[in-house]
């Protein structure tokens, strides 16, 4: 007969060769702790998690799944062990929930292993909790029982584990919960975590195309007066959902905290953790100051909607984007009409033959001048108020990006360390207006890529300063090398492949940062037969996942498959390519991005002239970058003509070395 | 304070408190009127939309309705098309946010219209109205009942604009026809 037990519950088992069977309806991490009669665990070696399944006496599973089934044999363990511990634990970094409140209740059963259950117990109340200890199985007098316990702890693992005395316990946090991502990686295959809400950070009431389409370019129409999607109300944008973990536990608020009542004999035992709070909602972004009145609000870093400060920042960022859209279309609106209006009266005046005479005429042409002189001083004033305001937002929001947003002489670059987790978006340059000299708005799309880019080589539509078409190709290559190095420090370690096509070796000198630091997965290829021996392994690859997402099995890829997202970087195109490599690129182009397949072309579109317009798709399927300043970029709000100049490093600094080399020193343990 | 606004009617847009007005919002409800027959639950579904048109010196300049919701500038923003009214239950079903600050120097005269999308006249419109309501706190400046339109599509509903440094509404209550604003622009004009 089951036992249903509530918290605190104790019941006794009569076998020793036990499983213990736990449900929840998302993929979370199940796991074990040994401790002893102190109730201190001794070491990493008395944990049982998904990258060390097995113990004397115990088994758990490799990976996070939505239910387990975790095998005991009691009598097995060592004679020091006094208690077990069985745990859950929601993964990080993955994209799925944070917090137990958001998914449905635990539940876990003890059971015989004919499937009978013993006891079952059903873990509710738990909200910003992503760590729990749903079950103990202790020794009292020679005989082992179980009880029910459902702590839980907003800080996950790591805090979870300190709290049963393991020093090691962050190190390990982090060690597990990198098994199940690689794990998670692998049976789930490509594409990385997206949820369907995280497109909608920035796009309340605009019927404009939203922040992750943003680069329609002069080609496309800006959306102007495309159809809205209805009912699209701004209140019912509930803010982006679940984009990015909430990390970082917040601040402790003491009130909080429930009280720790001392245990004494005889009184139920309190198992509410002392450090335990009771919800744990995002920490609050941080607000301006109450301005002076009359006064702007002084502008402070991530002063915006977002559950992390990194989703705060991006949007902040986007808000200062739109902001000066309209800010500039306001003046350029208002000097239009204030020209139109002049013209019309001058007209007018020269139509008016009484005019002719006197000095009437003059007087009416000096009032229209007047007058236009007049609105565009207020329309100048206006744009200036708002400049002013952006420009020290700017200035408090710069220094406080993290790397993946920053420019390249953000000090944030020389602290640089390999990341864990995959940011939001990566900045990819500046973008400004003729209006905002001085002030330019980061360029940041959302990771992972959703379209190729291709880093323009061409000298067509820059002006006269850079007539040697040579050296506009290095310049190309050398800001793919840039932007391909900055992909590579955001991604952990071992999750981001760069390959190199480069046909006559005529990029080898720019991409010797990547060469030499061995941070490439070979070296670049060379010639028609290296240009189709990577094609043909990245088809395949594409070829592979997509079958096995579309038949279900993404357990079963092939043994020792790289999971990490891949970016092919191509020079000189169409250099070295026949039809059947230029239709492999295209298929890359297309069907690449949603299963982790990125493609970079450094490339002249003129240099393909000869295939005609066949290959006008694949251009336009990628978003254009310039190795110089140029102003073919248009925003979703007004579609103005953003001038755009890449993220360069700047001359003679040394960070993207210094860089290039953290990262192939973590990547090396990957053997990647 | 509520002033049941009439035909024609004007009213300063400054606080009693002798400050100026920052934020309006433009709020439109109705209610589909019941129809009986054979099949009494299946009400008519109406469609009204309501647009706003930003003028300068009687040119149309920028347009906020279903299919644009933000002004260029982005100081005029609709909050989402409504297909079929009643949500609110006397709520706004559908509202013209308007940030009189920000609003381009050129600019001087804002029109709001509401038009029947699907064709019904307001003589099938229930309980509709249009008002105005102070969007820093919520209170209600002004109101004005649609119902009793007659045989329209249309209703040049009021104009914001400029009167000294501040700004002045007044109602204008012009019935009309048509689909969309576009072909109001012709009964809009007098108004200017």
């Amino acid at each position: 007969m089951t036992a249903e037990l509530v918290r605190g519950q104790n019941h006794s088992l009569s076998q020793v060769r036990l499983e213990v069977r736990v449900s929840a309806g998302k993929p979370i991490v199940a796991g074990a702790t040994l401790s002893d009669e102190q109730g201190k665990v001794r070491g990493v070696e008395w944990v049982a998690h998904p990258g060390a399944p097995t113990l004397p006496g115990l088994e758990v599973s490799k990976q996070a799944a939505a239910d387990h089934r975790l095998a005991f044999d009691l009598d097995a363990l060592p004679e020091t062990v006094h208690r077990v511990s069985v745990l859950l634990a929601l993964p990080s970094g993955v994209g799925g929930p944070v917090r137990f409140g958001a998914v449905a209740a635990p539940f876990v059963a003890v059971t015989g292993l004919d499937g009978s259950e013993v006891a079952s117990y059903t873990i509710t109340g738990l909200d910003a909790e992503s760590a729990v200890v749903a079950l103990e199985l202790y020794r009292r007098q020679g005989a082992w029982k179980v009880r029910a316990v459902g702590q839980g702890y907003a800080g996950g693992l790591a805090e979870l584990l300190t709290d049963q005395g393991l020093p090691e316990a962050q190190q390990l946090a982090g060690s597990i919960n990198e098994a199940v991502v690689q794990g998670l990686a692998r049976s789930v295959a490509a594409p990385p975590p997206r949820t369907p809400d995280g497109d909608r950070s920035r796009q309340a009431a605009t019927s404009a195309p939203g922040p992750d389409q943003p680069y329609t370019g002069p080609q496309g129409s800006a959306g102007h007066v495309a159809p809205a999607p209805l009912s699209s109300s701004p209140y019912d944008a509930a803010g982006p959902q679940g984009t990015t973990a909430p990390q970082g536990s917040p601040a402790p608020d003491p009130s909080a905290v429930t009280q720790p009542a001392a245990p004494t004999a005889g009184d139920p035992i309190n198992y509410s953790h002392p450090g335990r709070q009771t919800a744990a909602p995002p920490p609050p972004p941080p607000t301006a100051p109450p301005a002076p009145p009359g006064q702007p609000a002084q502008p402070v870093a991530g002063d915006a909607t977002g559950w992390s400060m990194e989703e705060r920042l991006y949007n902040q960022v986007w808000g200062m984007f739109e902001d000066l859209a309209r800010t500039a279309a306001a003046y350029r609106s208002a000097v239009d009409f204030a020209d139109s209006r002049m013209e019309q009266e001058l007209d007018k005046v020269l139509s008016d033959p009484r005019s002719r005479i006197g000095g009437q005429g003059d007087a009416a042409r000096e009032a229209a001048q007047a007058k236009h002189a007049q609105l565009v001083d207020q329309a100048r004033a206006a744009l200036d108020r708002d400049l002013a305001q952006l420009t020290a937002e700017a200035d408090v929001v710069e220094p406080a990006l993290p790397a993946a947003y920053a420019r390249w002489d953000n000090p944030v670059w020389h602290g640089y360390r390999v990341p864990m987790e995959i940011p939001m978006a990566l900045r990819l340059g500046d973008l400004h207006l003729p209006e905002s000299e001085g002030l330019s708005i980061p360029m940041l799309v959302r990771l992972p890529l959703e379209r190729g880019l291709w880093i323009d080589s061409g000298r067509a539509g820059l002006d006269g300063s850079l007539v040697d078409s040579d050296e506009v190709r290095r310049l190309a290559m050398d800001t793919a090398v840039a932007h391909a190095a900055r992909l590579l420090a955001v991604y952990p370690a071992g999750e981001f492949t760069v390959h190199v096509i480069d046909p006559a070796g005529s990029g080898a000198s720019s991409l010797m940062p990547l060469v030499q630091s061995g941070v490439l997965d070979g070296p670049p290829a060379a010639g028609a037969a290296g240009v189709a021996d990577v094609l043909a392994r990245l088809t395949q690859r594409v070829d592979l996942v997509q079958m096995a997402m579309r038949g279900g099995a993404a357990d079963s890829l092939p043994p020792g498959f790289d999971t990490a997202e891949q970016l092919l970087i191509v020079n000189d195109f169409p250099h070295g390519f026949d039809d059947r490599a230029v239709t492999q690129l295209r298929y890359l182009a297309d069907e690449g991005p949603a299963v982790g397949v990125h493609l970079m072309m450094v490339a002249d579109r003129e240099d393909a002239a000869a295939y005609g317009p066949l290959l006008d798709p694949l251009w336009r399927s990628l978003l254009r970058l310039t190795p110089v300043p140029d102003d073919h970029l248009a925003d979703p709000w007004v579609g103005h003509a953003w001038t755009y100049e890449p993220a360069l490093v700047p001359a003679g600094s040394q960070v993207l070395q210094q860089v290039l080399a953290q990262v192939a020193a973590a990547r090396r343990p990957w053997n990647r | 304070m509520t002033v049941n606004m009439t035909k024609g009617q004007a009213i300063s847009l400054q606080k009693n408190d002798g400050g100026t007005l920052t934020a309006v919002r433009m709020g439109l409800g109705w209610q589909a009127a019941p129809r009986r027959g054979l099949f009494g639950s299946r009400t008519r579904e109406i469609d009204l939309d309501a647009s706003a048109v930003l003028f300068a010196d009687k040119q149309p300049v920028d347009v906020v309705f279903f299919r644009h919701l933000v002004s260029d500038d982005g100081s005029v923003r609709h909050t989402g098309d409504n297909l079929v009214g009643g949500v609110g239950q006397g709520g706004d079903d559908e509202a013209i946010l308007v940030d009189l600050q920000r609003i381009p120097v050129h600019i001087d005269q804002i029109v709001f219209t509401v038009n029947s999308f699907t064709g019904q006249t307001f003589q099938e419109v229930q309980n509709a109205f249009c008002r105005l309501v102070d969007e820093t706190n919520g209170q209600e400046l002004a109101r004005y009942t649609l119902a009793g339109g007659g045989q329209y599509t249309a209703q040049i509903m009021a104009k914001v604009h400029r009167a000294g440094a501040g700004w002045q509404m007044t109602a204008l209550g012009t019935p009309a026809n048509g689909r969309t604003f576009q072909d109001l622009m012709p009964a809009i004009l007098p108004h200017l």
